[in-house]
Formats: structure tokens, C-alpha cells, sequence
């Protein structure tokens, strides 16, 4: 019992990154594979967060009384992740569009196809 | 009580992950993409990430699901094709999984305060953050102060974003 919950959070952080990886790799629509992107990164800011928690610590914001205090280092990385991941979406979300623009559809077989006819 | 809430929190959360890959039409996944960033927040406020679910909240739950919505305005709501997980692909992504948990089974028990990331660095921030910078909360003294240029890098990333989205969508004539 012990072990499995003390793995737990990292079990649920692969099968958050397998649903990720899963959506990305079979699904043929550009903004699902994006969300599919967006679940994959989710899961690696849920690791970095549990591996930082301390049992019977408190948020890292130094006061009187405690002594033990949840790391703040993955705190600051995952901040910055975070807000690095939603300028990618962004511009993934953007490239979308403008592929949408140019060929009327954001399934990646149809794109093929219409590539395969513009060949001389 | 504590992990208890975690362990729900994480099984809704993967709950909700499923629907997301198994779900056809876009505008229902990405309202579960809103649901799934204030769940994420929620546990990030149960592992003492105060900061990061403040943020979470704010793009997981916000801005990512506008700007998916913003896109599915332009494009459209349902994907068409179908999804046909191939064999391979199933495979695949058992196989990675299965190596993934393999490799979890050497690392430390979750919350255990020996585990090597407790013991170094982390401290002497924690000590250093009052007397040093003056800032109670060492989240945004090592954000802030010991490590600012990784934040000044991270508005670099963002500024280049916004320039491609501009480039990618600015110039209507072009078409």
C-alpha cells in the first residue's frame, strides 16, 4: 500500500502523458493534436510539482512557525513552463489557421492529398 | 486528508485526459481542456505550488481554451476524419508507457523529505530569501532576483510567439 502511493502521483503523470502522446500520434486533426500537446506538457508540469512537495510541508513563503517548506525550485521552472507552453500553443494555433487558409482543411490527410495533386 | 484529496483529484484528472484523446468533437475537448487546467490547479494548490496554480488557473483554464476556441472559430468544430488508432501507434505508446512506470519504480516515495531534491539547492534559498532579497516568498525571490535572466529569456520566447503569430496572420492581402 505504501508503495503504490507513494508512486502513485508519478502512475498518473505517465498515463496523463500516454493520453497526450496517444491524441498527438493518432489523431488527424491539427488543433486535437495540439490539445494533445497541451495534455503531454500538463503531465510533465504535474511531475515536476509532486516531486517538489515535501510530507508535512507548507508553500515556500518563509514565515514564523514552520520549518519545512515544499521545495521552490520546480515551483519557478514550472512557472516559466507554463507560461513558455501557452506562447507555443499560441503560435501552433496560429500556424493552423493560416495552413486552413491555404488548403481549407486542418485534417493532415487531406493536406496530403492536396499536396500530392499540386505535384507537377 | 491532504493526500486523499491529491488521490481523487488525480484519478478526475485522468478521467478527464481520456475523454479529451477519446472525444470527436473539438469544442466539447476543449472545454474539457478548461476543466482539466482548473483540476491541475486545484492539486497544485494541494502540493503547496501556490504560485504555479495561480498561473495554471489563469492560462490552463483561461487563455489556452480561448485561443483554442479562437482557432475552432476559423476553422471548424468537428473532425471529420475518423480516429483509427492504428496497431502500431497503440503499441508505441504502451511500450513508452510501460518503460515510463518501470522507471518510476526507483524513484523516491512522493513527499519523502530525504529525497535528494529536498537536501540540496532548495535550502539554501529558503534560508537565504529574507536576508538576502527580503522577500518572504521564495518562489519570486529566485523568479525575480536569483535567477532573472531565465525570466528575461522566457519574455524573449513570448516576444518571438507574438512576432510569428503577427507574421503568420498579419497580412491578409497576401492570400
Amino acid at each position: 500500500m505504501e508503495a503504490f502511493l507513494g508512486h502513485y502521483n508519478y502512475w498518473i503523470v505517465v498515463a496523463l502523458m500516454m493520453a497526450g502522446l496517444c491524441t498527438v500520434a493518432t489523431s488527424g486533426n491539427l488543433v486535437k493534436k495540439v490539445i494533445g500537446l497541451n495534455l503531454f506538457q500538463t503531465s510533465v508540469f504535474l511531475f515536476f510539482i509532486s516531486v517538489g512537495k515535501m510530507a508535512g510541508g507548507t508553500a515556500p513563503i518563509v514565515a514564523e512557525g514552520w520549518t519545512r517548506y515544499s521545495n521552490p525550485l520546480p515551483h519557478v521552472l514550472i512557472l516559466t513552463a507554463i507560461v513558455v507552453g501557452v506562447a507555443t500553443t499560441a503560435l501552433g494555433l496560429a500556424l493552423i489557421v493560416r495552413i486552413n487558409r491555404a488548403y481549407s482543411t486542418i485534417e493532415d490527410e487531406e493536406i496530403r492529398r492536396a499536396d500530392l495533386h499540386r505535384l507537377p | 486528508m491532504e493526500y486523499l484529496i491529491n488521490t481523487v483529484l488525480l484519478a478526475l484528472l485522468a478521467v478527464t485526459a481520456g475523454a479529451i484523446a477519446y472525444l470527436r468533437n473539438l469544442f466539447a475537448a476543449v472545454m474539457l481542456v478548461g476543466i482539466y487546467g482548473l483540476l491541475t490547479a486545484a492539486i497544485f494548490v494541494i502540493l503547496d505550488a501556490v504560485d504555479v496554480a495561480f498561473t495554471e488557473a489563469a492560462v490552463g483554464a483561461g487563455i489556452s481554451p480561448i485561443l483554442m476556441l479562437a482557432a475552432l472559430a476559423l476553422t471548424g468544430r468537428e473532425q471529420t476524419a475518423p480516429t483509427s488508432p492504428s496497431g502500431a501507434g497503440i503499441a508505441i505508446v504502451l511500450a513508452t508507457g510501460g518503460a515510463l512506470v518501470w522507471g518510476t519504480l526507483d524513484m523516491p516515495y512522493f513527499g519523502d523529505p530525504l529525497a535528494p531534491v529536498h537536501v540540496h539547492v532548495a535550502p539554501r534559498y529558503l534560508e537565504g530569501t529574507l536576508s538576502e532579497i527580503g522577500i518572504p516568498n521564495a518562489v519570486t525571490s529566485v523568479l525575480a532576483s536569483y535567477r532573472g535572466y531565465d525570466t528575461l529569456g522566457e519574455v524573449f520566447v513570448i516576444f518571438t510567439a507574438g512576432i510569428g503569430a503577427i507574421v503568420l496572420l498579419g497580412n491578409r492581402r497576401g492570400d
